[in-house]
């Protein structure tokens, strides 16, 4: 969890948002730092967290998980982490025929598939338990990342059912949350990820928008993040608010800073 | 870092305990030296293998490129467990010899091998590999290679020229007495004995194609779908994936694909653009990866991504791969005899190096970089366009410029694309 960010989006551990869509997205430049900033923010805000991770293997979301201060195999112990390994269970999927559906189904499947063994799992993952342990406070859903999702034979349209099915069990059955990670690509190239990404934006209550800087590489400026709050059940309501800040990676955080206000040209 | 460097070069636990403290966490920091879950659980010692040696930055377990300036472009090396995607040049000329130092460098250093091809025989591969240059031998050919030529000598002190001493320096001369990373001669071949010494397994891909498989359909190319089934029972029979606790000796297998994405294989994105089975490429990647990262490998791929007509693919590919380096060569371009480019062959890009297990990863501050092969050696250097010294040298070179700048911008890394360039 960065603190900087958790300033900007006026949001702490404490006073956590239910019911929202959060959308990233990471404009030709790496995004991942904000999935790893909202992993520990939730696990620090004591919520019970399904993290669908189909890029990194688990023990690079744990270290830098370390880093930030959450540790996610003490979460996963306590059951407040159900963590769903794409690369590890992409091999078992794919080499060994499984005997009840698996999430990942439809790698085997020659066809466009679609999602729902996927939903089945995070809906059981988040499913309240009621034994008498310690009652999370909300569940999240965080997915890294649906683009890959279109690279593994899906279209665009059972990636967005999967997330408009898990937004009706998740963000309205149980007041939770769901943070997805999108690519962009740009220059219109991929239109089964513009289609994806749109399609997301505007269901989405806060969109988190990494970019390279326009000028291009700078040490010390390593891009810039726009954000954008919406209502998507009123659209014409009010205003949307958004604002745009530019950050540097360090080791252990990312800081933030007005544009033109970096350290190193001050 | 001193006990790092009294122990050698050599991977030592002591050195990745060193590297761990020196991060003053709060907590211990159990740090998992190779990615194989299943062999390092819970163990925070790192294993002593041949060849490797932890990252600075994060303690990663590395393995040498074979080209030791490219290992210094890439953070010291290829992290164990990854992928290395070269982007081919146009006549796979240079993209060829880079699979090949690869291969040598495995050789040299007692790694298990497994070649994939569905152009040459494996074995054909095998016997063009170059040759090491060994520490007695190159140092008297290297220095008449470079006797016209600046060395960045570090005890010379430059007294006119001086802030040139604070430039990077690339990695250009043979190392003595370095365990990681060695140099090899293009022009002699790998010594026989050494290639039968060592222990290697070859996909040809036209002699798999006449046997028989119960296949289910399945939107994989069948050559891709036989490549998998074949790494994945290697990595599993000789144990790189921990799965066989006999095994004495931890090694590392060096996985070479070439060529893939081409008709060869049986794929056919190089030769429409709405071809039928698109995903097949992007699934083939990301159950490699899968594999990759449960077991002690690392594996280099040459894809000719000039010929793939869907851009969409290119930029997934990218995506799912962790190093890409794009070689463009100029070799029937115009750039051939454009004057700037006169000394090199042509230009080399890091188009994405991956952050693993950090937030931040080593980015090189040299965004411009051309390569040569000199007649042992393949040097990638600093791209230093002369200055512009006369009028009509401006005139034409100013276009040359402003077209260099451009390619330029985009292979300024993947922090960012830049497509306004500075005017002044």
């Amino acid at each position: 969890m960065f603190p900087e960010l958790n300033n900007l989006l006026n949001i702490t551990p404490d006073r956590a948002e239910q019911g929202k869509l959060t959308l990233l997205c990471g404009a030709k430049t790496d995004g991942s730092f904000l999935v790893h900033h909202f992993l520990s923010f939730y696990l620090k805000a004591n919520c019970k967290v399904c993290f669908v991770a189909l890029i990194q293997s688990f023990s690079h979301y744990n270290i830098v998980g370390q880093k930030l201060g959450v540790s996610l195999t003490a979460a996963r112990e306590r059951g407040q982490l159900v963590f769903l390994e794409g690369l590890k269970s992409s091999v078992d999927v794919f080499f060994r025929a499984q005997a009840e559906p698996h999430p990942l189904q439809f790698l085997r499947e020659a066809d466009a598939g679609n999602l729902q063994p996927l939903y089945e799992f995070v809906r059981e993952a988040l499913k309240p338990v009621d034994d008498g342990q310690a009652a999370w406070r909300c569940p999240v859903l965080l997915v890294d990342d649906l683009s890959v999702l279109l690279s593994l034979g899906l279209g665009a349209v059972a990636v967005l059912d999967f997330i408009h099915y898990c937004r009706v069990a998740v963000c309205w059955e149980r007041k939770g949350n769901i943070v997805a990670l999108v690519h962009d690509s740009g220059d219109g190239e991929d239109e089964e990820n513009d289609i994806l990404l749109n399609g997301l934006s505007h269901q989405s209550h806060l969109i988190l928008r990494a970019e390279g800087l326009a000028t291009g590489f700078c040490r010390d400026v390593h891009g810039q993040l726009r954000i954008l709050w919406r209502t998507p059940s009123q659209p014409t309501a009010q205003r949307d608010g958004s604002l745009t800040y530019q950050y540097k990676i360090q080791d252990k955080s990312v800081s933030f800073f007005a544009k033109g206000m970096s350290p190193a040209v001050l | 870092m001193a006990a790092v460097a009294t122990c050698g070069t050599g991977v030592g636990s002591t050195g990745s305990m060193v590297a761990a403290t020196s991060k003053n966490n709060v907590t211990s920091f159990q740090r998992k030296g190779p990615r194989a879950s299943g062999t390092d659980s819970g163990c925070s010692r790192l294993v002593s293998i041949a060849g490797t040696r932890p990252s600075v930055r994060n303690g990663q377990l590395l393995v040498s490129t074979g080209l030791p300036a490219l290992d210094q472009l890439l953070g010291g090396g290829l992290a164990v467990g990854t992928v290395l995607l070269i982007e081919e040049d146009k006549y796979n000329i240079y993209s060829s010899l880079l699979f090949k130092y690869f291969l040598a460098e495995g050789i040299i250093n007692g790694h298990t091998l497994l070649v994939a091809s569905a152009k040459e025989d494996p074995a054909d591969i095998l016997q063009e590999l170059p040759a090491p240059l060994l520490d007695d031998n190159y140092k008297k050919d290297f220095d008449e290679d470079v006797c016209n030529h600046q060395t960045p000598d570090s005890n010379i002190k430059m007294k006119i020229a001086w802030r040139y001493q604070l430039l990077p320096k690339i990695e250009s001369g043979p190392v003595s007495s370095s365990r990681f990373g060695h140099y090899y001669d293009a022009s002699k071949r790998m010594p026989q004995e050494l290639i039968e010494a060592s222990k290697w397994h070859g996909f040809f891909f036209p002699e798999k194609l006449s046997s028989t498989l119960n296949i289910e359909p399945c939107s994989l190319t069948h050559g891709y779908r036989k490549l998998l089934q074949f790494i994945q029972k290697v990595i599993y029979e000789e144990g790189f994936d921990g799965s066989n606790p006999q095994k004495k000796q931890k090694n590392i297998l060096r996985i070479g694909i070439q060529n893939l994405g081409s008709t060869l294989w049986g794929d056919d994105i190089c030769c429409t653009e709405n071809c039928d089975n698109s995903h097949s490429l992007t699934k083939f990647l990301y159950v490699l990866r899968g594999l990759l990262r449960t077991s002690l490998s690392a594996c280099i791929i040459t894809m000719p991504t000039h010929l793939i007509q869907n851009k969409a693919i290119i930029a997934r590919v990218t995506n799912l791969s962790d190093t890409v380096v794009g070689l463009e060569s100029f070799i029937g371009s115009e750039r051939e005899t454009n004057p700037l480019y006169k000394d090199y062959h042509g230009l080399i890009h890091i188009r994405q190096i991956p952050r693993l297990n950090n937030l931040i990863y080593d980015v090189s501050d040299v965004k411009d970089l051309a390569f040569k092969l000199k007649r042992k050696l393949f040097t990638i250097e600093r791209l230093h366009l002369p200055p512009d010294l006369s009028d009509t040298v401006s005139r034409s070179s100013k276009q040359d410029l402003a077209e260099s700048s451009k390619l330029l911008g985009p292979g300024c890394g993947m922090m960012a694309g830049g497509k306004q360039h500075l005017d002044f």
